[in-house]
């Protein structure tokens, strides 16, 4: 008898409250929208299996002993891995787009505005600043971006945030087509963009450089990610390091993303997650994310105001990190207008100025706030 | 003579008509991937089509030539 009440004693089910069982059920839900429905599959998975393994009582998040928590304390709150998917996504990124079409890299700027909207509304319903900035900053819909910041400025608010701006990532074509629609006529969506001018070899080896000095001169803390990010774009268009180039969008990149995915998983212990302020994230995260969306279509907007050549209104909807999501969805609203309208590559431009554009964000909140 | 060119960048997908095939305004006729998206071509006007360009799974620019139409 003494024998099986030390078995039991153990073992760890006396450390189990109903916050656990929650939390199972969150990660479940998460494994079956990867598995079934294909949301983001390659972050949510891990994050699912992250947040089991968090919520089942053991020391695997116990600092400077954990398994886990040694993966997040040098990948994310060092602040290496985001960094490392800036490389990937840089050697990823055909800029083309925006060389050809430079007016597209105010748009990648002018939906960073609903960033700031959210900030101060966060501000309003009383989380801190530095909270306020992370929920902000979702709005840009770049999950590298928020785990960064998060990172530097509330940790504590990391798991909640990567988990909302990967959401909103996966629920682009679901958030953005109504917000496009209220905020354009159909004749506007029918704007038809003249074909992007052919970009030389040289002009897209320069950009990743001049964009690299520019923006660590006027933003010195984006360095980091802009870093990486020009130097992956660089990797890509020298012709010459395929090898590299390849393997930081590929290799690299999977590896990175377990190590990521499964450690933000696990800043999500159920005595953190089941909190009233979640909802709050959530809610903002959204906000953020339909400001961003009528900011950028806001702008394209006042440019053919002051501009000869009509630039379709949609394409600022694109404005917003997500890539290639949201340029896809202008290409579909676009079409649904008229099927020979073929906005996606001119979206492209604004969607990749839009990384930038959230990196900077990122970089002047940090310059202020840290 | 007509062409029908390619309105962006992408990868051929599937071409849907074939060498003397007639076809109308607006029909599909080769269907562009990009970004892992499949886009249709449509027929600019009404013809019969002389020459088609392009092979299935080859590259095209944003203005490359796709099919000649007479």
């Amino acid at each position: 008898m003494e024998l099986f009440q030390n078995m039991w004693a153990a073992m760890a089910f006396d450390n189990l409250y109903w916050g656990h069982f929650v939390m199972w059920a969150i990660a479940l839900t998460f494994v079956y929208l990867a598995i079934k429905k294909g949301f983001e599959p390659l972050l949510l998975l891990p994050i699912a299996f992250g947040i089991l393994l968090v919520n089942l009582p053991s020391d695997i998040m116990e600092p400077n002993q954990g398994l886990l928590w040694r993966f997040y304390h040098y990948g994310e709150e060092w602040a290496v891995i985001p960094p490392l998917i800036f490389l990937g996504i840089g050697a990823m990124t055909d800029f083309g787009p925006v060389i050809a079409n430079p007016r597209t890299l105010l748009l990648g700027a002018g939906a960073q505005g609903g960033v700031y909207v959210t900030f101060f509304g966060a501000l309003a319903l009383g989380f801190s600043i530095d909270q306020a900035a992370v929920i902000g900053i979702i709005g840009g819909a770049d999950g590298p971006t928020t785990i960064f910041l998060a990172s530097k400025l509330a940790p504590e608010m990391m798991g909640i945030c990567a988990v909302a701006a990967y959401s909103y990532m996966a629920l682009v074509p679901v958030i953005q087509p109504p917000i496009m629609k209220l905020l354009t006529t159909e004749a506007q969506r029918k704007i038809r963009m003249k074909s992007l001018r052919k970009v030389s070899k040289l002009e897209k080896i320069f950009f990743p450089i001049i964009t690299v000095i520019v923006i660590t001169l006027v933003v010195p803390d984006a360095a980091a990610l802009m870093g990486m990010f020009c130097f992956g774009n660089l990797l890509r268009e020298s012709g010459v390091v395929e090898r590299l180039s390849l393997t930081a969008q590929n290799e690299l990149m999977n590896i990175v993303t377990i190590f990521l995915g499964i450690s933000v998983g696990a800043t999500m212990p159920a005595e953190v997650f089941l909190s009233p302020k979640v909802i709050g994230v959530f809610v903002l995260g959204s906000v953020a994310f339909a400001a961003s969306t009528a900011c950028g279509i806001g702008l394209a907007h006042l440019m053919n105001l002051f501009s000869k050549e009509k630039i379709n209104p949609l394409i600022g909807a694109a404005g917003v990190s997500a890539v290639p999501m949201a340029a896809r969805v202008v290409h579909k609203v676009g079409s649904e207008a008229d099927k020979k309208n073929y906005l996606l590559m001119h979206a492209m431009g604004p969607n990749v100025a839009g990384v930038i554009g959230t990196a900077v964000a990122a970089g002047m909140f940090l310059s202020v706030l840290k | 003579m007509a062409t029908i060119e390619s309105p962006m960048a992408g990868k051929v997908f599937q071409i849907l008509v074939k060498v003397g095939d007639a076809i109308a305004e607006d029909d599909e006729v080769i269907i562009l991937e990009a970004l892992k998206m499949e886009n249709p071509i449509f027929a600019p006007e009404d013809g019969i089509v002389k020459e088609i360009v392009v092979k299935e799974g080859q590259q095209v620019a944003d203005g490359d030539v796709l099919i000649v139409l007479e």
